[in-house]
């Protein structure tokens, strides 16, 4: 491994967490607006203009804030509990190619971590064992509020993780690779060569997953506000609460770009016009977890598990199946 | 529609009452089926999505940005208490009769009164604890020279409820009477300020 090598990928970490955890803080600012302004309201109006600067204020808050440890918790857990959500966010994005490669000063960039082999498999991994954050939190906490989200956690993450595993399952078959730069390729002829087109039931089966993956509100039941005040959160203050919220932020967008990776067609044949339409896909899933969360209520608890059980897993173990039979046919012929 | 079939609260032809239909609940596995498929194929979830971006693209922002813009108040509304002067002389309307202070029901008003040089009552003190007041009103009705009425200041931030109270803060300054800018309030036995308003003559 040469020293090359390791600056690069260090320089790429630098660049990918300054830029994603200013995305999650910018992403609370565009939920604000969106929110706000889908309910005929202004939004933060006050702190720079048009309230940009709403989220160095937030970020400020957070920062100097008393970091309050209650009675009764159980201390090293509670304490790591937030730190595993954020970590996994971001070492989930470890392999998802943000960028098509360019050349600078004659040096080849790749703007991805690490192009592993199974990039799809490693984030969703990743990203399923940020549900512990919540989980451990929850428990940990000494409080029967963040008990019931825990409890809830647990449930969604059972229920969701067999729904995004079989539903990637079928492209990833079309696909024959697991790697995210492959998968991007094999789409790269154009808009009639997007997954989306072949397997549309996969594409809703793992949009519908995202959602309960990300919490975003049909599937907001683990920290419901109206419910359980803010679940796993209620005991948390300060810059550790802040990392829970960077690490919901981080996934809506690290998700966003998986689903227009494997479906859309993710930045296509490697162009800046693909890249810039890469982007703009990942700017519509992001509108959209915003867009739900001002038009659609939520779901009870055994509302999702009934959901993801007895209806999405046929559906996905059927679209495997009929995948399968479709490319052994094709196969055959 | 009149109150008259409201009024029944039994539930036939006649009054307005009527039962919601409520379809039965689904018993048999197929009948349940048939729910789930038609509730997802509705698109009832795309019209929430659809209003939601329709008043976001109308742009209709119901918000008022509180101090820099403010509601107008009505007329009748009871904020803190002023007191008018006449608008011929400049004297304070107030006789000093006392009503406020009797019909007061949180008895927060008090007032002083001597007889002065010109044998004309004058009041010397005038205070409404504001920490008890309940801006009911009745000071102000009661009034029978429409000396106390209510102001349209709603904006109380202070250090002290205290400072709003005092006699000289409630009391019209001389120099807004003289500039016009005394208001008077509609209502029974309200004045119109103008030149027929004339100087009643102490003696006879």
């Amino acid at each position: 491994m040469d020293t090359a090598f390791i600056i690069e990928t260090m320089i790429k970490i630098v660049v990918l967490l300054t830029i994603f955890s200013a995305l999650a803080g910018l992403g609370t600012y565009f939920e604000r607006k969106v929110l706000a302004f889908m309910q005929r309201r202004l939004g933060p109006m006050h702190v720079g203009p048009f309230g940009l600067l709403q989220v160095a204020a937030d970020g400020i808050k957070l920062f100097t804030k008393e970091d309050i440890i209650p009675q009764n918790v159980v201390k090293p857990i509670f304490k790591i509990a937030p730190v595993i959500t954020a970590a996994t966010a971001f070492i989930a994005a470890a392999a998802i190619p943000f960028w098509p490669e360019f050349t600078v000063f004659g040096y080849t960039v790749h703007p991805i971590v690490a192009d592993i082999n199974i990039g799809i498999l490693f984030i969703l991994g990743v990203m399923a064992v940020g549900l512990y954050g919540p989980l451990l939190g929850g428990m940990a906490s000494a409080n029967k509020f963040s008990l019931i989200s825990a409890a809830r956690s647990a449930a969604v993450f059972i229920s969701y993780e067999v729904i995004s595993g079989l539903s990637l399952l079928a492209p990833l078959m079309l696909v024959g690779s697991l790697s995210l730069i492959d998968i991007n390729n094999y789409q790269s002829g154009g808009i009639g060569n997007w997954i989306i087109w072949t397997q549309p039931v996969a594409f809703i089966l793992f949009w519908i997953a995202a959602f309960a993956e990300t919490g975003r509100t049909p599937f907001h039941l683990i920290a419901n506000d109206h419910e359980i005040i803010d679940g796993f959160g209620t005991e948390y203050s300060g810059m550790r609460w802040g990392l829970f919220f960077i690490g919901e932020y981080a996934n809506m967008f690290f998700i966003s770009f998986v689903i227009a990776i494997v479906f859309l067609g993710g930045f296509g044949d490697g162009t800046i016009a693909g890249a810039i339409q890469l982007l703009l896909k990942v700017s519509f899933f992001f509108f959209f977890f915003l867009w739900t969360r001002a038009a659609w209520p939520d779901v009870r608890p055994d509302q999702l598990m009934w959901l993801c059980w007895k209806v999405l897993m046929p559906i996905a173990v059927l679209n495997v199946v009929v995948t399968g039979v479709v490319i052994l046919v094709q196969g055959g012929l | 529609m009149h109150v008259e079939p409201l009024q029944d609260r039994n539930v036939s032809e006649l009054s307005a009452y009527y039962y919601v239909d409520i379809p039965d609940y689904p018993e048999t596995g197929w009948d349940k089926f048939k729910q789930v498929m038609k509730r997802t194929f509705k698109g009832e979830l795309f019209v929430g999505l659809w209003v939601v971006l329709r008043e976001m693209i109308k742009f209709d922002i119901h918000t008022v940005k509180y101090p820099l813009e403010k509601l107008p108040i009505g007329p009748r509304y009871r904020a803190v208490h002023k007191l008018l002067r006449l608008w011929e002389s400049g004297f304070e309307r107030c006789i000093g009769c006392g009503l406020c202070e009797k019909i007061c029901i949180s008895d927060c008003i008090r007032m002083d009164t001597r007889i002065d040089e010109n044998s004309r009552k004058e009041v010397t003190e005038y205070s409404i604890n504001l920490g008890r007041c309940i801006f009911c009103g009745y000071c102000a009705e009661v009034c029978p020279e429409l000396a106390i009425v209510h102001g349209e200041r709603y904006e109380n931030g202070s250090e002290q409820r205290a400072h709003f109270v005092i006699k000289d803060d409630m009391l019209t300054p001389l120099d807004w009477l003289t500039s016009g800018q005394q208001q008077e309030y509609p209502g029974f036995g309200a004045i119109t300020p103008n030149e027929s308003v004339k100087s009643t003559p102490l003696a006879y």
